[in-house]
């Protein structure tokens, strides 16, 4: 495992190969959050032939909704949501070009395989750490859906987000070989 | 009669929700640190240091620990011998959550309605719970629940000849299912007996007990011990990369029950596990 890899968005195919279950990776570069009312709301617009509220080639969504920006500050506390609420949404919009996912815990196995198919890769940030990682926010613009509140979709420019590869290119995850190892019984 | 007035518990709700969602308890603070030293897995150190580490940036910046803020649960204890004046209770219990998500920058995660989904922007409604009780006190929990945890929580009716090993096996399979979702190390509430609802909120209120606190039953500490020794020899670990702190607390809380039943909750804390209590 390799740790203190840096990284910038969008991330080329090359990089994203090159990564393995239990990487520690740093996230610079623009990720958008969106999570479930957005994902709803992206997949009922590519229902209807209409364009996407941002370009997802190559793109990297959060899995996350901040709490409001104190004054003089980008955003608040943002730390990731479950990523398996968006498991029925994921594939779909990783057709539409979307590269990366960082949220948190175990995905099904229709993302597994559509992130082998399409060389992506899912990135698990450290729920609750949240406080910190609004640290590695620089900006933050909401780009669609305002009337979601904290759900809308807001591009963010990160720097240094610390994150571990969750589930690599070739469908290896960090959630069952990690908890093998310490697992002691049953 | 004592009179509390509605004024009074709007700014003390206000002041809890913030404290909350802001100040990690001293008592999940300290297990933490600790466990920092006897985790095996090294990653696993890693997340505990880092939970540390933010814990402690949120409670000098007064910023939310985590960006899920909850669904503001309220614990209420009322003396039979206080009188509420100025309004309604409720009211004023809503009013002081309104204000406490906004002055405290929290994240509003209420929608109206459950299936037409609209957020409500304030946080409110509260989900309220009322203790009746002897004398006149005035107690109110602030307990934001989040729903990484939250949803992760089951409940299941059991037959009474399933008897303690039922028990135990539901325990550790809902958390062995819950795996990375609900943000580990996690805090495990245990609600047995009474009647479906009540076993729900006995596991709620089990959440509340401080994570260094065993069990007053001698049996059910023994019970609670083996249940965490179980629960972490699952091997899920910090942030669910593996390691050997799942959980930091078993908490188990009984009520009596019928002849044919065996109700069981087991409600998930995540590491944050928030709470703040005050008096009026």
């Amino acid at each position: 495992m390799e740790e203190n890899i840096q990284l910038t968005t969008p991330l080329s195919e090359e990089t994203i190969k090159k990564l393995k279950a239990g990487d520690m990776v740093y996230i610079s570069g623009v990720v958008y959050t969106a999570r479930d009312a957005a994902h709803k709301r992206m997949c009922e617009l590519l229902d209807q032939g209409e364009p996407m509220p941002f370009d997802f080639t190559g793109a990297a969504i959060y899995y996350a909704g901040p709490c409001p920006a104190k004054p003089g500050r980008s955003i608040g506390s943002v730390g990731p949501t479950t990523s398996g609420r968006m498991d029925l949404y994921a594939p779909r919009l990783m057709k539409e070009g979307l590269k990366v996912m960082i949220g948190k815990g175990l995905r099904n196995q229709e993302v597994i395989d559509a992130i082998v198919s399409t060389n992506g890769v899912y990135f698990a940030a450290i729920g609750g750490a949240a406080a910190l990682m609004g640290q590695s926010v620089q900006s933050a613009e909401i780009v669609a859906f305002e009337d979601l509140g904290t759900e809308a979709v807001r591009r963010l420019v990160m720097e240094n987000l610390p994150v571990i590869v969750a589930i690599d290119s070739q469908g290896r995850n960090i959630y069952d070989e990690g908890r093998k190892v310490y697992q002691q019984s049953l | 009669m004592r009179e509390i007035r509605t004024e009074q518990i709007t700014e003390l709700v206000e002041k809890l929700c913030i404290d909350a969602n802001c100040r990690l308890s001293d008592d999940i603070y300290s297990c933490l640190g600790k466990c920092c030293t006897t985790e095996k897995s090294p990653l696993g150190q890693k997340v505990l240091g880092t939970l540390v580490e933010n814990a402690r940036m949120a409670r000098e910046n007064f910023d939310p620990i985590c960006q899920d803020t909850g669904m503001t649960v309220v614990f209420v204890t009322v003396g039979q011998d206080a009188h509420v004046t100025g309004g309604s209770l409720e009211d004023a219990i809503n009013e002081g959550v309104r204000r406490g998500y906004e002055k405290g920058f929290l994240r509003k995660s209420v929608v109206k309605d459950p299936l037409d989904r609209v957020n409500t922007k304030d946080n409110t409604p509260a989900v309220i719970h009322y203790d009746i009780v002897p004398g006149d006190e005035f107690h109110i929990t602030v307990a934001p629940k989040g729903f990484g945890s939250e949803n992760m929580s089951q409940l299941k009716m059991l037959k009474p000849s399933q008897g303690l090993q039922g028990v135990k096996d539901f325990v550790i399979q809902t958390v062995s299912e819950a795996g990375a979702n609900p943000c580990p190390p996690i805090i495990v509430g245990v609600g047995i007996g009474g009647t479906m609802e009540k076993s729900a909120l006995l596991s709620k209120k089990a959440l509340l007990l401080p994570v260094d606190q065993a069990n007053p039953n001698p049996d059910l500490a023994k019970i609670e011990e083996e249940l965490l020794q179980s629960i972490n020899d699952l091997g899920i670990g910090p942030a669910g990369f593996g390691g050997s702190t799942t959980a930091l607390a078993v908490h188990i809380v009984t009520y009596p029950t019928h002849i044919a039943g065996l109700p069981v909750s087991v409600n998930i804390g995540c590491h944050v596990t928030r709470h703040s209590e005050g008096h009026l």
